[in-house]
C-alpha cells in the first residue's frame, strides 16, 4: 500500500505501524509518531494497523527556542 | 522560584535553536547557568541527529521544556504535546498556538483550549501568551501554574514594547510566576523585564544570534541578576525636580 511518510510518499508491504518503520529503515528510539495527525504512543505502535493513503509523521527532538 | 512546584535557581530560560555550532551552543548554555533550555520536535532526518541533539543536551544536566513551534491550532498543539512527553520524558510543554505567520504572535483563543486539554491530561503547561489579563485569567483557570507573556514578536529584538501591561501583569497575579518570553534582544531589554518584577526571562536569538554567543550568554545572567536584585531592593521613584543627596544641614556660608 502507498502511505506519505513526512511527506514522502512510500509503497509498503507491512501493516502495522512498527513494521512499517522496520521496512522504512527507521530505527532510532528517539522517535515520536502519529497517524493521520494523532498521536500514537511507543507502546501501540505494534498494534496500529495502516492503511493505504494513511499520512505518517515521524518526529525528532530538534533545536528550538 | 517554583515552578509546577520544582526550585529553579537561575532565572534564565535559554532557547537553542539557531547557534552557529553545537560547541558554541553548549558553551552558551554553561555560561548562562541555565537550569530550563527548550527544544522542538521536528521531521527526523536521514542522518538521525536528533538523537545525537539530546544526548547532547542531557550532558549539560538542564531540565528539558519541549515546545510546539509553529502549531497553529489547538488540536496539532496537543498532538506535539503528546509526541514531545514521550519522546522527552517530561510532562513539562511550553505551548505554542500561533495566531498569524508574520506576527507569530499567539492564537489565545486556542491557547486557551489546548491549556485547557493538556492540563486535564497531567501536562504542566508553560503557556506563551500575550500580556492581556483576562486571557491570563483563562490559562489559570484552565489548569496553568505559570505565565509566559511575550515582550515582543519573537526574534525581533525590540525589547518590552507595553511594560506597562507588564506592570499590570505582576500586579494582577502576584503569585503566579511570570516569564517574559520573546522580543529580547539586550542585556538592558532583559534588566527592564525583571525590573518590574517579573519572575524569569526566557530568550534565545539574542544569544544565539549575537556575534559571540557565549559572551552574550553570560551578559543576560548578569543582567537578569541585576535587574532581580534591583527590583527585591524595591527602586525609588523617580521625581520631576532635583533634590540634593548631599545635606543642606551643617552647609557653610562662604559668600
Amino acid at each position: 500500500m502507498k502511505i506519505t511518510v513526512n511527506a514522502n510518499s512510500h509503497e509498503i508491504s507491512a501493516v502495522t505501524l512498527s513494521a512499517a518503520l522496520s521496512e522504512l529503515g527507521i530505527n532510532s528510539p528517539t522517535i515520536a509518531t502519529a497517524v493521520n495527525g494523532s498521536f500514537v504512543p511507543r507502546s501501540e505502535r505494534i498494534d496500529m494497523a495502516l492503511k493505504d493513503g494513511d499520512r505518517l509523521e515521524v518526529l525528532s527532538p530538534m533545536q528550538g527556542g | 522560584m517554583l515552578i509546577y512546584g520544582v526550585k529553579i535557581t537561575s532565572r534564565l530560560l535559554l532557547g537553542t535553536a539557531q547557534y552557529p555550532s553545537p560547541a558554541i551552543l553548549m558553551d552558551a548554555i554553561r555560561t548562562s547557568r541555565s537550569e530550563i533550555v527548550t527544544v522542538s520536535l521536528r521531521r527526523e532526518t536521514a542522518d538521525g541527529s536528533g538523537a545525537g541533539f539530546f544526548d547532547m543536551l542531557r550532558q549539560t544536566g538542564c531540565r528539558i521544556l519541549p515546545n510546539t513551534a509553529g502549531c497553529h491550532t489547538a488540536e496539532e498543539a496537543v498532538t506535539t504535546a503528546h509526541m514531545a512527553r514521550e519522546l522527552f520524558a517530561t510532562d513539562w510543554i511550553k505551548l505554542e498556538v500561533i495566531g498569524h505567520s508574520d506576527t507569530l504572535q499567539p492564537d489565545v483563543f486556542a491557547l486557551v483550549q489546548a491549556a485547557r486539554v493538556l492540563s486535564d491530561d497531567g501536562f504542566k503547561v508553560f503557556p506563551y501568551t500575550t500580556d492581556d489579563l483576562i486571557v491570563g485569567e483563562r490559562l489559570i483557570e484552565a489548569g496553568c501554574e505559570v505565565l509566559m507573556p511575550w515582550g515582543a514578536p519573537i526574534g525581533s529584538a525590540q525589547g518590552l514594547r507595553n511594560p506597562d501591561a507588564l506592570r499590570a501583569m505582576r500586579a494582577h497575579f502576584p503569585d503566579t510566576p511570570l516569564i517574559v518570553d520573546a522580543g529580547i534582544g539586550r542585556p538592558s531589554h532583559a534588566v527592564q523585564a525583571m525590573e518590574l518584577g517579573m519572575d524569569a526571562v526566557l530568550l534565545n536569538t539574542a544569544v544565539a544570534k549575537a556575534r559571540d554567543p557565549k559572551g552574550m550568554a553570560g551578559a543576560m545572567a548578569m543582567a537578569i541578576q541585576a535587574g532581580r536584585a534591583g527590583f527585591v531592593a524595591d527602586p525609588i521613584e523617580p521625581r520631576d525636580m532635583a533634590v540634593p543627596s548631599t545635606p543642606i544641614l551643617g552647609l557653610a556660608e562662604l559668600s
